[in-house]
């Protein structure tokens, strides 16, 4: 494998928040160079419901900003789409769904509530069985596929570099900075580190003694072929997350995930489980009037989570050119914004559109070492007790 | 919306296991086997016979005969619109494939659960990345309900599928390949059709013209690239002698268009493309090759390989018939199409008995096969040809795929189709063009094809179906896949040989949302199912962390 030579920053891991932040980098001409070990957006970045609606995060508003312009700013395709519908089956998941268009509501955005009717005016195959929803008339959905690979060839467009298939297996510290990350191509020379590479952020960042509690996980999808298009593509409901591809395929997720132990975090192997007739049923529910339609494929992604769920995104005091960003399983959607925010880390030392300071790594300092057996969140034992059937 | 109670504890699950997790959630299989066996061609129902009569518990699955809509998606073989009517009976069709193979009987006397008309959409076992379930299963559907069937061994006995390459017209109904013809002539008498023109003239297009000239049907030519015919000199005379044109050094320009899709096929010679001709006919026979049906070895985390020798990607081989997950075993083509290609039932039923012997090895219960052993000696020679990985007749086989790729480029260019079912053309897939209908463009994009994208490394076949759409469709690829490997390594200059397999996933047929629906669940996944994680903090909005509004969000949950 041929060496790889330096960079001004170089970004551990091209998933959509490394390589959106080395677009944000590489637009302004910062020498940014992302380095995968496989291919650029192969892992959840690229396997996810392409969700654009964030609001429980700092980044929402910006989020929001940035989605209508990425096309054109990109100058590739990202089949963004704006506006969401959500509705309910039941009583419980309506109330819960109100509470959302509230918090919107609060943060300014508009949200319209809809009763039965309206659901099922707006959204073609809902059923009899439609109680109501919300109409959200701003966020959205995009291709993650799509997105991941735009970020990708703009970066490399303003003349960043990538290279893939590049394992990082530590960094070096010299004097208190991080001098050169260490790869299987031979050690990268640097100014500035990113690390942003989901499941195998914690493994790399503890080669210098930083401890970054993460824990991987595997969740599924499954997808339709398709269908006429509905005016709206990104309706929810009945537990489950996801949207109508612009070919008019239903893509959809949800439920449970299994714990996975990877010791460096990258994932060994993505299979999907009976949990996919799971999502059949209750995509099947959610719209009966699509009950027919076929699955023609299902996928499996592995996510990293913090003990809180939250994202840890910051630049470090020590070593002070080391930038931290792992979403905790919530990354696609914000990475138009999580990219700019880790350009403000690493070029002006902080983010000038939003307070994060919520997501520092301190906040798990005295974490006991046995965080993820205390939570629960162990990779199982591969038999157990067989439950009782429905 | 504060849900802070922890949800009921769940008789048989761990308490000190995240709840919303998987642990513990999977519902029991509705039927257990020692044995199953998917596929009820000559190897499988040889496999689920030998097994029966050594004492195990076996079930037999084939999905044939299929329905009229899967038959209509070309899944799995490319029927190409060419069967009658009367797949739409289904008792006529059952009726049918019990009366083409005698085996069948067999196994049912062997005390075979034998399943007809029962799809296997999926195998699910324990390993990287999935440690949840009690046990090995496979997902069935029959009738309009899925199910899980448990088992301690699984043979796949899945066949070959057909080898599709496309020309200018292939996208309209009568282009079928050998395997689908094959089906519908001899497993239905179901084939819709009356004169043909075969693509190919190597062992496989030999026997698709006999076997249709058999039934009465006409065979004008058979059209070959290379200059001399693939298959022996005594059978393509005896093909010659019964009136069947022999057209080497020839290529299909297009295919003509009739109100009942093919009206006839115009060829050309490879060296004089102006030259060409028009041969009336109503359907064209892809015969060019078959490639061993893999899908669920791969669903199943058996490791594939590429041997050419072999036919394509095959499982690995573990030992005898095995694959490299213990529970798994092939038999017949789809570990691997022996020798000239021509499906040969006596050497598929005795490697279908040898995965059966191997079944009951690897239970510790060999002692009981003695009733396979009397199936002789010359089953062991046939089936060490099957599984060496030859250089006779099929060494040139990637070789002749490039040869026949090529030819069509050159005779119909590159604005013809490659994936049917997302419209992609060979154009659209070399430049890595987005789907028409986003109707994009851009200078940025117009700078991009499949060549600057190896520029960054290896271009899997998976990139190329994210970014075209090609394979994406409802027939997950089983069209196009082979033509996408080929254009890929045309246009990266790297060998066909290491072009990765586009991923196969389950369900491995296309299966109504409704008919998944009806897998029983358990009632810890109903009673805990979340649309995310389920993690308490996750989406408390931001402002409100750490304040004491917190509560009223724990527990939130998010779609969007």
């Amino acid at each position: 494998m041929s060496a790889v030579s330096g960079a001004s920053v170089v970004v551990v891991g091209g998933g959509a928040s490394g390589l959106s932040a080395g677009w944000w980098l590489a637009r302004e001409g910062v020498d940014v160079l992302v380095v995968d070990a496989g291919i650029v957006g192969w892992e959840a970045s690229g396997r996810n419901g392409g969700g654009a609606t964030h609001y429980q995060s700092p980044l929402f508003h910006e989020e929001q900003r940035l989605w209508p312009m990425m096309d054109e700013m990109l100058g590739y395709p990202t089949e963004y789409r704006r506006e969401r519908i959500i509705f309910a089956t039941n009583e419980a998941h309506l109330a819960e769904y109100r509470h959302m268009a509230e918090t919107c509501i609060g943060l300014g955005y508009h949200a319209s509530f809809l009763d039965g009717a309206e659901v099922r005016a707006r959204v073609p195959f809902a059923g009899e069985n439609a109680l109501g929803g919300v109409h959200f008339h701003f966020g959205g959905h995009a291709n993650p596929q799509r997105t991941v690979q735009a970020y990708a060839w703009a970066l490399q467009d303003h003349g960043g570099r990538i290279r893939q298939h590049v394992k990082v297996t530590g960094l070096t510290l010299a004097g208190g900075r991080v001098t050169a990350v260490e790869t299987t191509a031979g050690p990268i020379g640097c100014d500035h580190v990113v690390l942003a590479a989901g499941p195998g952020l914690a493994a790399i960042a503890a080669t210098i003694g930083i401890e970054v509690p993460l824990a991987p996980a595997r969740a599924e999808m499954i997808v339709t072929e398709a269908l006429p298009l509905m005016a709206v593509g990104g309706v929810d409901g009945n537990g489950l997350y996801g949207r109508q591809t612009l070919r008019g395929n239903l893509a959809y997720g949800g439920g449970p995930h299994e714990w996975l132990d990877l010791p460096d975090g990258r994932p060994t192997g993505r299979p999907s489980t009976p949990v996919l007739a799971g999502l059949a049923r209750r995509l099947a529910e959610l719209f009966p009037k699509a009950a027919h339609v076929n699955v023609i494929r299902s996928w499996a992604g592995v996510i990293e989570n913090t003990p809180d769920g939250r994202p840890v995104i910051e630049r470090l005091a020590d070593p002070d050119n080391l930038t931290l960003c792992t979403m905790s399983a919530v990354g696609f959607g914000l990475s138009p914004a999580t990219g700019h925010a880790l350009r403000d880390l690493v070029v002006d030392g902080r983010c000038s559109f939003a307070d994060l300071d919520k997501l520092r790594l301190a906040r798990f300092a005295g974490l006991s070492p046995d965080w993820r057996r205390q939570q629960g969140w162990v990779a199982a034992p591969a038999a157990r007790a067989v439950p009782e059937v429905v | 919306m504060n849900r802070m109670t922890p949800p009921p504890a769940v008789p048989g699950r761990d308490p000190a296991v995240d709840p919303k997790s998987v642990a513990g959630m999977h519902a029991p299989a509705t039927e257990h086997v020692e044995l199953l066996v998917v596929g009820a061609g000559p190897a499988g129902a040889a496999a689920a016979i030998a097994a029966a009569r050594a004492g195990l518990k076996v079930k037999l699955v084939d999905e044939n005969p299929l329905t009229p809509e899967t038959i209509g998606l070309d899944v799995p073989l490319k029927f190409g619109g060419r069967a009658t009517a009367a797949v739409q009976n289904p008792a006529r069709m059952l009726e049918q494939v019990l009366a083409a193979d005698p085996a069948l009987e067999e196994a049912f006397e062997a005390g075979v659960d034998v399943a007809l008309a029962t799809t296997c959409w999926g195998a699910f076992l324990n390993g990287p990345g999935l440690g949840t379930l009690a046990g090995p299963v496979a997902g069935l559907a029959a009738e309009g309900r899925a199910w899980l069937c448990g088992f301690d061994r699984l043979i796949v006995a899945a066949g070959a599928r057909d080898l599709v390459l496309s020309f200018d017209g292939a996208d309209q109904p009568g282009v079928v390949g050998a395997a689908a013809l094959h089906a519908l002539l001899a497993r239905y008498d179901a084939f819709d059709g009356e004169s043909l023109v075969v693509l190919g003239s190597g062992p496989l297009a030999v026997a698709a013209a006999t076997a249709a000239l058999d039934r009465g049907l006409a065979v004008k030519a058979l059209v070959e690239v290379l200059d001399t015919p693939q298959a022996p000199a005594d059978a393509v005379a005896a093909l010659a002698a019964r009136g069947v044109e022999i057209l080497t050094g020839h290529v299909v320009v297009r295919a003509e268009k009739g109100a009942f899709g093919v009206a006839g096929a115009v060829v050309a010679p490879v060296a004089d493309l102006a030259a060409a001709r028009a041969i009336a006919c109503d359907t064209i026979c892809l015969a060019l090759g078959t490639v061993p049906m893999v899908d669920l070895f791969e669903v199943a985390g058996a490791a594939l390989e590429m041997d050419p020798g072999r036919g394509g990607f095959v499982p690995r081989r573990a030992g005898p018939n095995a694959t490299t997950r213990p529970q798994v075993f092939f038999a017949g083509d789809c570990g691997g199409i022996a020798g000239d290609g021509v499906a040969d039932p006596a050497s598929a039923a005795a490697d279908g008995r040898r995965a059966a012997a191997a079944v009951l090895a690897s239970l510790g219960r060999a002692g009981e096969g003695d009733v396979l052993v009397g199936t002789g000696a010359a089953d062991d020679e046939a089936g060490a040809g099957a599984a060496a990985s030859g250089d006779g007749v099929t060494a040139g086989i990637l070789a002749y795929r490039r040869a026949w790729m090529a030819a069509l480029r050159a005779a119909g260019g590159d604005e013809v189709i490659a994936c049917q079912c997302e419209e992609v053309t060979r154009a659209e897939l070399l430049g890595v063009r987005p789907p028409r209908y986003l109707g994009w463009s851009s200078p940025q994009m117009d700078r991009r094809d499949l060549g600057t994208l190896a520029a960054d490394g290896p271009v899997d076949p998976d990139q190329v179906k994210r970014l075209t759409r090609a394979g994406m469709g409802p027939c997950q690829g089983r069209r196009c896949r082979e033509q996408v490997a080929l254009l890929v390594a045309e246009a990266t200059g790297c060998r066909l040989e290491a072009v990765p397999l586009a991923g196969y996933r389950a369900p491995v047929r296309p299966l109504p949302l409704a008919v998944l629906a009806a897998l029983p669940e358990s009632a810890a996944m109903t009673a805990n199912w979340e649309v995310w994680f389920g993690i308490d903090t996750q989406w408390v909005p931001y402002d409100v962390i750490g304040t004491e509004r917190e509560a009223e969000w724990l527990g939130a949950n998010m779609h969007l």
